[in-house]
């Protein structure tokens, strides 16, 4: 789960990391208020989306009279922010984020992640900050330091203090910078974080280490012990569709194909979408309706796909292993009945109880076309659709 | 032979009275495994599915000799149902279910590499030497005894992989699914090094997935250290970078872990590979000579 700037940051206030003032705001008025209260002449205004790249896109503004502030969240409430990293639609900006300015001597980056590779989490730091820091690790990996959290110990001190040393910190900074290491590993494994990121650290005209982006994502298996952090979602942030196949177990990922597929199993479904590729398709998503596939959760998939108006065939592709296929047969018939398909439904079983479920295909009376195998599914799919060799 | 269960595994489950737990031991008991108890913490004493159901682990070690633990707990309670496990003395665990917290998989998987403890996934399907011991919730009767060895991140790809290999009449020594979470209690290269040494194992197929780099590490191992010839198959070749696709290691995060990347370095150490998913047992044919 993603969270916001602002919600990351106030978490950055508890545990202790330096983060400058601000609020959130929705409305222009508030956003003036909100300059007002923190004081100063300088402001950062900064919508609130769950995407990198904003600056880079106008998200994000220095302004430095009120006017300004006024500006910068007419033009973007209610609005929606095209990044590098969204979709041609963009992010919704319901919020936008008024900040106190701060003054940038240097722009470090601090981030840390579980490494699979070492199994330990692991923070990773760069002089390199305020750039993307994919970019500087394929390029030039030397330029980041790491350094691994032993289970049993925790973050400790020492191993901040080094990491501030090789990033010529100074002085005061040591210290300042070994804290921040310390809390921010403190942070991520008390909040069940699969990743933090403060890009840039910054040092700044006084001389102090200061944490001025902030973005916390949190492992979606851990969030039943995490009841403040779950409340932070933001589904407006969140693909519908997604979030509605979320709600009946399925896992469900919008892509820009015309074959909805339909699978069982999180590898089956890729290597469904790779086989629609291969013969010549183009998959409209990816779709996992899980092991424990009800004929409710069946149907509900069925309607999910097909609110996708760009699909022109679906594929079903089950291996029945622990779910039988004659309850997915159930529940396609049903959804089939409920909601009037008018595209060509391709259906391949395999696995438990394959030929009773095709047996009640049949029997249905309903336009389904079952496959033999595999290659005829994909072949009859891309077929369907008028592609393919 | 076979690699890590065979005939005279003695194997406990934890969840044993729950709906899974119940469920899959009926299978697995079916099948001839050689299910000898189980594990519910306040049922002890009792008996469930004609076998004795124990309060702890180490109490059903000590009664049962058993050496293996399959977990069917909910995600929540499974670190302490895998500790418990390695803490018994459990040399093989297989953990089944999906969801658990990564950050308690980094310190169960401290403990498992301190011990030396072997854990099979978590959200696997679990391992099966065909004819002998079925340990998790795969389809028995896709399974053949055989000479291929099957090592797959996904569940039912891994079906597919197997069903390919008994329809050649190839069979299969050995299927291992170690699961498609970041941090798996086994890896490729444990399970390639297990297939290498066991005489019944004449050939390898390698199921991977994009994210990670599990078969990065994989194809380095197969380089230096593998003679037998290696099928793999790759998923999610179409898979967007940035998403997961399911699975909680299924991403492609920082443009690494692309499905194109782990086909090259599979290659490049004299993997034989399929872009479909359909052709993993003709490619066994293929590499092997055998009809």
């Amino acid at each position: 789960m993603n969270l916001h700037e602002y919600q990351s940051k106030a978490l950055f206030r508890d545990f202790g990391l330096p983060v400058s003032q601000g609020k959130a705001v929705d409305t222009p008025g508030d956003a003036v208020e909100a300059a007002k209260e923190l004081g100063g002449g300088k402001w950062v205004c900064k919508v609130q989306v769950h995407a990198g790249g904003r600056g880079k896109a106008g998200g994000v503004r220095l302004v430095d009279d009120l006017d300004g502030v006024r500006d910068f969240a007419t033009e973007w409430l209610g609005k929606r922010l095209v990044t590098v990293q969204t979709d041609a639609e963009g992010q919704p900006v319901a919020k936008i984020f008024v900040e106190e300015a701060a003054t940038i001597d240097r722009e470090l980056y601090l981030g840390a992640v579980v490494d699979r590779a070492s199994r330990r989490v692991v923070v990773m730091a760069s002089t390199e900050g305020g750039v993307e820091i994919e970019q500087v690790a394929a390029e030039t990996p030397e330029k980041i330091l790491r350094a691994a959290i032993d289970p049993a110990t925790g973050p400790q001190p020492f191993q901040g203090r080094r990491i501030a040393f090789s990033l010529d910190l100074e002085g005061k900074q040591v210290n300042q910078f070994a804290s921040v290491f310390v809390n921010l590993v403190r942070l991520f494994q008390d909040l069940d974080c699969s990743l933090v990121e403060i890009n840039p650290l910054v040092v700044t005209g006084d001389g102090d280490v200061h944490c001025l982006d902030a973005k916390v994502n949190i492992d979606n298996n851990a969030l039943y012990r995490q009841p403040a952090v779950a409340a932070l979602r933001d589904p407006t942030q969140e693909d519908e569709r997604e979030a509605q196949a979320d709600e009946f177990g399925l896992n469900y990922v919008a892509l820009d194909g015309n074959i909805g597929c339909m699978v069982n199993g999180a590898g089956l479904a890729m290597g469904t979408m790779d086989l629609v590729k291969l013969h010549g398709g183009n998959p409209a998503n990816f779709l996992d309706v899980g092991g424990g596939a009800t004929e409710e959760a069946v149907a509900e998939a069925f309607k999910i796909i097909l609110s996708d108006d760009a699909v022109k065939a679906v594929l079903i592709n089950i291996f029945g292993g622990i779910v039988s296929c004659k309850v997915i047969a159930e529940g396609i018939i049903a959804a089939v009945r409920q909601v009037g398909v008018e595209v060509p439904v391709i259906v391949r079983f395999e696995g438990n109880n394959a030929a009773a479920g095709l047996a009640a295909l049949e029997e249905s009376g309903l336009a389904i076309a079952t496959a033999t195998s595999l290659e005829d599914a994909a072949t009859k799919a891309v077929a369907a659709v008028g592609g393919g060799p | 032979m076979s690699i890590l269960v065979n005939r005279d595994t003695r194997v406990i489950c934890q969840g044993f009275t729950g709906s899974q737990g119940t469920l899959h031991s009926e299978q697995a008991i079916a099948y001839g495994t050689q299910l000898v108890g189980g594990v519910t913490p306040g049922k002890g004493g009792s008996t469930h599915l004609d076998r004795p159901v124990f309060d702890t682990v180490a109490e059903a070690v000590a009664e049962t000799e058993a050496t293996a633990s399959v977990i069917y707990v909910p995600a929540r309670f499974c670190k302490d149902s895998i500790l418990e496990a390695i803490d018994a003395g459990i040399e093989l665990i297989v953990c089944i279910t999906e969801g658990i917290p990564t950050l308690d998989m980094l310190i169960v998987k401290d403990r498992l590499d301190t011990l030396g403890t072997r854990l099979i996934g978590p959200n696997c399907p679990g391992v099966i030497t065909p004819g002998e011991c079925k340990i998790g919730i795969m389809p028995g009767d896709i399974h053949l005894p055989g000479k291929v060895g099957v090592v797959s991140r996904s569940g039912t790809l891994t079906y597919e992989a197997v069903k390919q290999t008994t329809d050649k009449g190839f069979g299969q020594s050995t299927c291992v699914g170690i699961g498609g979470d970041p941090i798996p209690g086994t890896h490729f290269t444990d399970v390639l090094a297990g297939f290498e040494t066991d005489p019944a194992t004449e050939a390898i197929v390698l199921v991977g997935e994009i994210g990670g780099t599990a078969e990065e590490e994989a194809a380095a191992f197969i380089a230096d250290d593998v003679t037998k010839p290696v099928v793999a198959y790759i998923a999610g070749v179409t898979a967007p970078a940035g998403k997961r696709m399911g699975h909680a290691g299924a991403i492609i995060a920082g443009g690494k872990g692309t499905a194109a990347e782990k086909y090259e370095a599979l290659e490049g150490a004299g993997v034989k590979t399929v872009k479909s998913l359909a052709e993993i047992g003709d490619a066994i044919g293929e590499v092997t000579g055998w009809d």
